[in-house]
């Protein structure tokens, strides 16, 4: 194989890794302040995606704030889901409350398919379709835009956790509920901001992701599973564990599509992600679990 | 002694439920709710053998899906493309589903929590897409077609009444099969590993091979609604046993309360049925689908057969008042 297809494949990979990562990421946010997985971040990712369109191409608006209304819209939308499902119930054993997220992906999923349509979209590129050739290998603005955009969302919530002190509450509560909440933190607006958060990160990988892949009221299913598989890769609880294990299930991918079988492509991905855990079985970065022997 | 812990235990809830079951068809006016609840008997098949896994021993699987689809698929390509008589063929669906259970299991079953989700889940997915790309043996994502219906000693059960007496008289066996289970030295061990996996192995539980034991055994009940799944339809197609299968089942046991082996049967049927009477509302019935499953979630954390329990004690202090205060102190212990 040559350097340019080689080439190729990567861009490709960590283009849509980086998609996957930040899904992976939101369902990490959830997870620290809440213990439960929500099946309902991939639908965060489509909202992005088809709130940007709605805006975009039937209200007419310039798409900088097309893709503004819709992260904010996303936000929102995860601020209601936790103040109306989760927060009532949130004594519930965590297998009821990730029941009650599948309920809610459902929801939004045919609210989205009603209020607007079963058709798939397109966004605008950000800048341009102009490729850029790098050695062989093209690579369109948008992948650059991914990229970028990925890395500012990745340095933004590292300050939020380190310096911002909403941040270092949630980590807490990460770390210790009963501890945080003993502290004097609010761990119910905790979860709240988990939410708001996780579904603006969602919803920024929807939006960017849109121009390259199309869009429609399902894509959510697919993205959210690749995010789970992401979060559980990279380890389940830390952040940049699933930005990571979101890229190497992208690269893996691609290159599982283009040198094996297109067809194979997420069977491929899957396949490294069991063999993988049944030899580390809290993923590359989470912390082994004590043997309880 | 057994015959009597089985006459006590078991025997009648579901004689009583087979009663009910043969007795539903006479008041019935279409056909066609006759197909719908055998379907819904085949779910529960599926679903009490995830409600052992579940509900008792406390391991997620979100790949059950697929072994449904190992069987109808291993049954439907043995009869239609290599004309294998019906008992050869059931014999080798629910051996090669037993076995990829047995494979699987060993190492999946070290995982544990949402890992353990992911890796039961990956495995649904892997064997998804080979349903999907292996076309030459399962005719893709279009389907395989002329499957036989199912021969019992040489008699084929055309009729869709006879279909459905045999699905009830299968999961009624499998009922007594699992209530036995359940209550028996297998079953206290399983909640013991639910409890407290570490409490279980001082005890001296084989946590490892009853986890094995019980997936795989949770695995063949699955095999056994596939096989009767494929030879029901004639036709199978590889979105019968996806991931959102998979996640069907397992809302299934959870709604219909993972407190009891009555619990998955409860949940399989509402859920079979449910879209069928939302059919009338055409356009938002996934809407009111989901929002259903948010609201049985919400006020009915036991689920159907624990909120029917909540009731029944609701129902029974408002008739006896002087019983409140024991009513009440029993439930804050409970």
């Amino acid at each position: 194989m040559d350097v340019s297809s080689s080439l190729q494949y990567l861009f490709s990979g960590l283009t849509v890794g980086a998609t996957y990562g930040l899904t992976g990421l939101g369902f990490t946010i959830i997870f620290n302040t809440t213990g439960i997985i929500n099946f309902a971040q991939g639908e965060f990712v489509m909202l992005g995606g088809m709130l940007a369109v709605i805006c975009q191409s039937a209200l007419g608006l310039p798409l900088p704030l097309a893709v503004l209304l819709a992260m904010l819209g996303a936000t929102l939308i995860g601020a209601i889901v936790e103040r109306v499902a989760i927060r009532p119930v949130r004594t519930a054993p965590p297998i009821n409350l990730v029941i009650i997220t599948i309920g809610i992906s459902i929801l939004i999923r045919s609210a989205m398919m009603l209020l607007w349509d079963k058709d798939t979209h397109t966004l605008p590129h950000f800048s341009g379709t102009d490729p850029i050739t790098v050695l062989g290998a093209t690579l369109m603005p948008q992948s650059l835009w991914i990229l970028g955009i990925t890395a500012v969302v990745l340095y933004g919530l590292r300050t939020f956790f380190r310096r911002s002190i909403f941040g270092k509450a949630m980590l807490a509560c990460a770390h210790q509920r009963k501890a945080a909440w003993l502290v004097g933190i609010g761990v119910e607006g905790m979860v709240l901001l988990s939410f708001m958060i996780s579904a603006l990160v969602g919803a920024v990988g929807g939006v960017m992701l849109a121009p390259m892949t199309m869009t429609s009221y399902d894509v959510g299913i697919l993205l959210g599973l690749k995010g789970f598989a992401a979060c559980i890769l990279g380890g389940l609880g830390n952040p940049f564990g699933a930005a990571a294990g979101g890229l190497a299930i992208g690269v893996l991918e691609s290159f599982g599509a283009g040198m094996i079988s297109s067809a194979y492509k997420d069977a491929f991905a899957f396949i490294i992600l069991l063999l993988l855990l049944f030899v580390r079985p809290s993923g590359l970065f989470g912390k082994p679990e004590v043997r309880r022997v | 002694m057994i015959v009597s812990r089985l006459a006590s235990g078991a025997l009648l809830p579901v004689g009583a439920f087979l009663a009910t079951m043969l007795a539903v068809p006479f008041l019935l006016p279409n056909p066609y709710y006759l197909s719908i609840l055998s379907l819904a008997c085949m779910n529960a098949i599926t679903a009490v053998g995830l409600n052992m896994l579940l509900g008792f021993a406390g391991q997620i699987s979100l790949g059950h899906a697929a072994f449904c689809g190992l069987a109808a698929y291993a049954t439907g390509i043995a009869t239609a493309t290599y004309g294998l008589p019906m008992w050869g063929s059931f014999l080798l669906a629910i051996g090669l589903v037993a076995l990829v259970a047995l494979l699987v299991g060993m190492p999946t079953l070290k995982l544990t929590g949402h890992y353990l989700a992911m890796g039961t889940l990956g495995f649904g997915i892997i064997v998804y897409i080979v349903f999907n790309e292996s076309i030459e043996w399962t005719g893709g994502p279009s389907g395989m077609v002329g499957i036989p219906r199912l021969a019992l000693f040489g008699h084929e059960l055309w009729e869709d009444t006879e279909y459905y007496h045999l699905v009830t008289g299968v999961l009624c066996l499998v009922l007594l099969l699992s209530l036995n289970l359940i209550h028996s030295r297998f079953g206290r061990a399983l909640k013991a590993i639910h409890t407290s996996e570490k409490a279980a192995m001082c005890i001296g539980v084989d946590i490892a091979r009853y986890k094995l034991f019980v997936f795989v055994l949770s695995a063949v009940y699955a095999g056994i609604a596939g096989f009767l799944y494929a030879h029901y339809l004639g036709f199978i197609a590889p979105s019968s046993f996806g991931f959102h299968v998979s996640v069907q089942l397992v809302v299934m046991v959870v709604l219909g309360g993972m407190c009891s082996v009555w619990g998955a049967v409860a949940g399989a049927f509402f859920l079979t049925m449910l879209p069928e009477f939302l059919r009338v509302f055409e356009n938002v019935e996934t809407l009111i689908y989901g929002g259903i499953l948010v609201f049985c979630m919400m006020f009915m954390p036991q689920g159907i057969v624990g909120g029917i329990g909540t009731l029944f004690r609701v129902l029974r202090r408002s008739f006896r008042p002087e019983a409140v205060s024991a009513q009440t102190g029993e439930e804050r212990n409970g």
